[in-house]
């Protein structure tokens, strides 16, 4: 399936670069070159082959500085901080958008746009508010959403398709085994496979998101919590976080996820995050695995577990709602880039459809509706249809400037709670919006 | 320090000995110039990377600057050090701190003493093997840190499944990185790993420092080798292996690369050391201010229990 | 110090007790061996067997992790694979049997160029800085004198991460912050004052006759110096030269917070290597094997004067 996009996008780009960006300016770029700056994951790899384009079409070289996903934001807004001229375009976390809009780290696009005709609407409205809008719902533009993401499963569809799993769990739980559509029934399915005997190795139920040190495991388990009540504040009320942070219901998502992590996750993972749940998942450790949608057209081609072996679901429901945590990432100028003209020209040529398509087609994610809502994308692999719901019931952590502290004060008391098993999940709650309390105080805000 | 009294002591009895020395400030740069010429770059270059932003950091301590935003730094007087004194997490980080340093130091000082005297015994190859020992020293603490990751992956990773064979237990069965009984122990373990041939490496030293003629008199006491032991060996191993383990404490006590890579301070926080959380705060969440502070209390600890430490080490050279 | 290098202490021990000290010194080696052992394996395992469940013991050794350290790839479609012309280099065919295409070299080499120009930059500077400074401070009345040695000494028990936040604004300022200057400054401070007590303790050791007779043959003190201590003094400068390398070239923090690319060195470089989902072990490995590389060479090469080199003579009486 892969081959025919792939097919078609190199015959369609062919003809729009020509038309678009002609082949005059390539004389004149001579020696000139771009920075581009992101994660070091699979999608980067995409972009490199993508850039090729823009290199034949303008003649600007592209440069790629892709860093790990652990020290990409401490790295980054290092850089942006410093006014570094190392990045000349980032693709950076949808995050930092507050902090990068509030000190002018991104140059802001909204003329821009205005000026070479590239409308937001073209693109799923929950990416344009993650990746691109400071302050949020408002519309003030700081970058183009590049990279559509969302938290996702993936499953054994060979275990699955077991007949005498398939009449035992039958037989123990009264419906079939299936994907499961809340979260009670995630929990049973992986209890279910905790312990197995699958291919002559012990199995366990699912993976999920425990890293510690920069933002796995609230990218994790916000997953359940969303769906049992939680927010990050009163939609009434800005910054007003008591009753809505620490209510009951996210106590009990928190609960739930903790309760996914004591029963079912393989052993040794209690500091993991993507790479380490790719391996889980690829090695036959686990029936099912939470991870970035990123990743699963690499997984779908996996040798190992890939094609026929693989399958899909989005975030399981719980008793309050169907939510998943956003992830992905917008393209932005960087303000202190020398070439910020050259780097506007590239925005522009890949806000295109047609490259918008092609970046698709390559292994990227365009956030774009006319790429992710065509019938041909949906049929396109084994993950889209799932995928494109998931981009429509997402939810994003905090974009402030002072994001970081929030997300590690939420990270130290989850982990703590979940993992090592310190206190309740109440508790931990009411500790983080402590913890929350005092950083927006720091930011001049009033939470109270 | 009696030492340099020493030194510099001899200094002057040599100078006063040598009347060639004053024919010598005709010829070339004077004694006092060259002195200066030797001492002063190293002088200068510590004032300036080692001493000055130190001064800088006890003052930004004293505000609630934070380095990644524009508006500038008010001061906020004692509020960061009451913060970090009164908050229950840091006293509980000093903690896991102490644990640490404590037996990575001891178990290091008990095997590399014990290696240094097995190698001190010169069978066939022993250079060889002393250099063989001398290889996880050489290696970076944190690419280190990071491949034993994989190491201690209870399925992947062959650790478990050497423990499991000669314990009797399933390799899953434990997890050394995950479980919060054994994380503390397991980045002592590595550390140990380690640094444990540097102290072996000095007690080496000390050893063959020891005179001949000393064991030659005790041969004559007749004294068992046991004995010899505690009065000879290790009365004159002491003052090597006090070097090493002040070295070492202060290199187990500012680690941070290891534990960062290897369990990023988890799980929850049993494995969260000082020099984390000052990372952390200073470079992630980037609360200068706050971090500047939490410097300066760890800069004062450990000044302070080096100073008592050294005289220590000096009271037990008198002996 | 005479007595450092006596042939044998007086008490021979027996043949048996040799024996069994032999024993535990290499049953301690080996197990302390193992894991680079499995380092080293790893480098030359595929991906898949590098994430074995069980871990596999025998494998297939390929050169996969040694590509995918010195290129970056992309993953491509069999068919658009077919379609290119046939590999030409090893390498390549390498990447493409496994769906890859190769687009360029990695940055490893950059990489590997600045931990070789900052950890024996630093390495020279520092033991450079130290046995000058050692020899002012063993040969000539310097006033306060013990207040500088004790000064030096406590330079070493600040936290270098206590410092990193003012250095790093410091360094910003004074336009420092990224240059392989900048890194070499900063690691030949935090070694100075190691080499200054190693160095002090080894020239304390050099009979100063020596030199009073180079005096009293026409020499200057700089000559005397050169001519008569720097050759005396060779195995102390060699055992602080390996010090101070192992501390550069390993060093992970400053670099990390300091530098973003252009000074970047190995360690903070290696264990991100990441390949197609999921971190790429094998590169990681053979990352880490070339790595270990020089210093082990220069450790060595250098051996014979760890031991002698190191006397910590100021310890003594």
């Amino acid at each position: 399936m892969r081959m025919n996009g792939t097919h078609l996008s190199l015959l369609c780009c062919a003809g729009t670069l020509a038309l678009t960006l002609g082949t005059a300016s390539s004389a004149q770029a001579e020696g000139k070159s771009l920075t581009m700056c992101w994660a070091a994951w699979d999608p980067a790899n995409a972009l490199v082959e993508l850039d090729k384009d823009f290199t034949k079409a303008t003649g600007i070289e592209m440069k790629h500085e892709f860093v790990p996903w652990t020290s990409y934001a401490d790295h980054f807004i290092n850089l942006l901080n410093s006014r570094s001229t190392e990045c000349d375009l980032i693709i950076g976390d949808s995050q930092w958008i507050g902090g990068a809009a509030e000190n002018k780290w991104y140059v802001k696009l909204n003329d821009f746009f205005d000026k070479n005709k590239i409308s937001m609407d073209t693109f799923l409205p929950a990416t344009v508010v993650g990746y691109a809008e400071w302050p949020k719902n408002t519309p003030n533009y700081w970058g183009l959403p590049a990279m559509a993401d969302a938290v996702g499963w993936t499953y054994r569809k060979d275990w699955f398709a077991k007949p005498e799993l398939r009449a035992e769990f039958k037989a123990k739980y009264n419906r079939e085994l299936e994907p499961p559509k809340t979260w009670d029934e995630l929990i049973e399915i992986s209890k279910f496979f905790t312990g197995k005997e699958i291919d002559g190795k012990k199995v366990y139920g699912s993976y999920i998101f425990t890293e510690r040190g920069s933002e796995g495991i609230t990218m994790g388990v916000t997953n359940a919590m969303y769906n049992y009540g939680f927010d990050y504040m009163d939609p009434n009320k800005p910054y007003h976080m008591k009753g809505i942070v620490n209510s009951a219901g996210a106590a009990k998502g928190m609960d739930v996820y903790k309760e996914l992590f004591d029963c079912c996750q393989p052993p040794g993972l209690t500091n993991a995050y993507m790479q380490e749940g790719l391996d889980a998942f690829k090695s036959g450790q686990v029936a099912m695995q939470m991870n970035w949608y990123a990743f699963f057209p690499g997984l779908n081609k996996d040798p190992n577990v890939g094609g026929d072996k693989i399958g899909f679901f989005k975030n399981p429901a719980g008793p309050t709602g169907q939510f998943t945590q956003l992830g992905g990432q917008g393209l932005s100028v960087v303000a202190a880039s020398k070439d910020v003209d050259d780097a506007l020209l590239y925005v522009k040529w890949f806000a295109q459809p047609e490259i918008q398509q092609k970046w698709t087609d390559l292994g990227g994610a365009s956030a774009s509706k006319a790429v992710l809502e065509s019938d041909a994308y949906k049929a396109s692999a084994a993950y889209a249809p799932s995928f494109v719901e998931s981009m429509g019931m997402v939810k994003d952590f905090w974009a402030e400037p002072l994001y970081v502290p929030l997300l590690l004060d939420m990270q130290n008391r989850v982990h703590d709670y979940v993992v090592a098993n310190k206190g309740t999940s109440q508790q931990a709650l009411d500790a983080l919006v402590k913890d929350w309390i005092k950083v927006f105080k720091q930011e001049g805000k009033d939470p109270s | 320090m009696t030492v340099t009294n020493q030194a510099s002591s001899l200094a002057e009895r040599a100078a006063r000995r040598t009347p060639a020395a004053v024919a010598v400030r005709a010829r070339g740069l004077s004694d006092r110039a060259v002195a200066w010429l030797f001492i002063l770059p190293t002088m200068l270059l510590l004032l300036a990377i080692n001493i000055f932003p130190l001064i800088w950091a006890i003052r930004l301590s004293f505000t609630g600057l934070m380095a990644n935003l524009p508006n500038p730094a008010g001061f906020v007087g004692l509020d960061n050090y009451i913060d970090i004194l009164t908050d229950e997490d840091i006293w509980a980080n000093f903690r896991v701190t102490a644990h640490f340093v404590f037996w990575t130091i001891t178990l290091q000082i008990l095997i590399g003493l014990g290696l240094a005297l097995l190698i001190n015994q010169r069978f066939r190859g022993h250079s060889f093997w002393t250099t063989v020992i001398l290889l996880p020293m050489m290696l970076s603490p944190a690419v280190v840190g990071n491949f034993w990751t994989l190491l201690f992956q209870p399925q992947i990773g062959p650790f478990n499944y050497v423990i499991g064979f000669f314990a009797g237990v399933a390799p899953s069965s434990f997890s050394m990185i995950g479980s919060v009984a054994l994380a503390p122990w397991t980045i002592v373990l590595v550390n140990t790993w380690m640094w444990t041939p540097y102290v072996m490496l000095i007690c080496l030293a000390g050893l063959r420092s020891i005179p001949d003629y000393i064991y030659e008199a005790a041969e004559v006491d007749r004294a068992s080798p046991l004995r010899q032991f505690w009065s000879i060996t290790l009365p004159m191993v002491l003052p090597f292996l006090m070097l090493a383990v002040l070295f070492q404490a202060i290199q187990s006590f500012v680690m941070f690369d290891m534990v960062n890579l290897l369990t990023s301070g988890g799980p929850g926080s049993v494995t969260e050391t000082v020099s984390i959380t000052l990372k952390r705060a200073a470079f992630e969440k980037w609360e200068t201010g706050y971090a500047s502070a939490l410097a300066v209390i760890l800069f004062v600890t450990i000044f302070g229990a080096a100073n008592v430490y050294v005289r220590a080490l000096n009271w037990v050279k008198q002996q | 110090m005479s007595d450092v290098h006596a042939p044998r202490p007086f008490s021979e021990p027996s043949p048996l007790a040799r024996r069994l000290a032999a024993a535990a010194v290499v049953l301690y080696a080996v197990i302390a061996i193992l894991p680079l052992l499995w380092i080293g394996a790893t480098a030359f395992k595929s991906q898949a067997d590098a994430i074995a469940y069980p871990p596999k013991i025998l494998f297939t050794p390929t050169l996969e992790g040694f590509v995918d350290l010195f290129t970056v790839q992309t993953h491509q479609s069999h068919d658009f694979i077919a379609k290119l012309p046939p590999p030409a280099t090893w390498w390549e065919k390498i990447a493409r049997d496994r769906d890859m295409v190769i687009a360029g070299p990695s940055r490893v080499v950059e990489r590997f160029l600045n931990s070789l120009i900052i950890g024996f930059g630093s390495t020279i500077l520092a033991t450079f800085l130290g046995t000058l400074a050692a020899y002012g401070f063993s040969r000539f009345r310097v006033p306060l004198a013990d207040d500088l040695m004790f000064f030096i000494l406590s330079t070493r028990m600040m936290p270098p991460i206590a410092v990193a936040v003012p250095i790093y604004m410091m360094y910003r300022w004074l336009g420092l912050y990224d240059t392989r200057i900048g890194m070499i400054l900063l690691y030949t401070a935090v070694n100075v004052s190691l080499a200054v007590w190693l160095l002090k303790g080894f020239i304390d050791e050099i009979p100063r006759e020596y030199e009073e007779a180079a005096l009293v043959d026409g020499y200057t003190r700089l000559q005397a110096f050169r001519k008569v201590v720097l050759p005396q003094a060779v195995t102390g400068i060699a055992a602080t030269a390996i010090f101070c390398l192992i501390f550069s070239w390993n060093e992970y923090a400053f670099n990390l917070l300091l530098t973003s690319s252009e000074a970047q060195t190995m360690p903070p470089f290696i264990p991100f290597i990441i390949g197609e989902g999921g971190q790429n072990w094998p590169a990681v490995a053979a990352g880490t094997t070339l790595f270990l590389l020089p210093i082990v060479v220069f450790t060595i090469a250098l051996r014979k004067h760890l031991l002698r080199g190191i006397t910590f003579g100021a310890v003594r009486k």
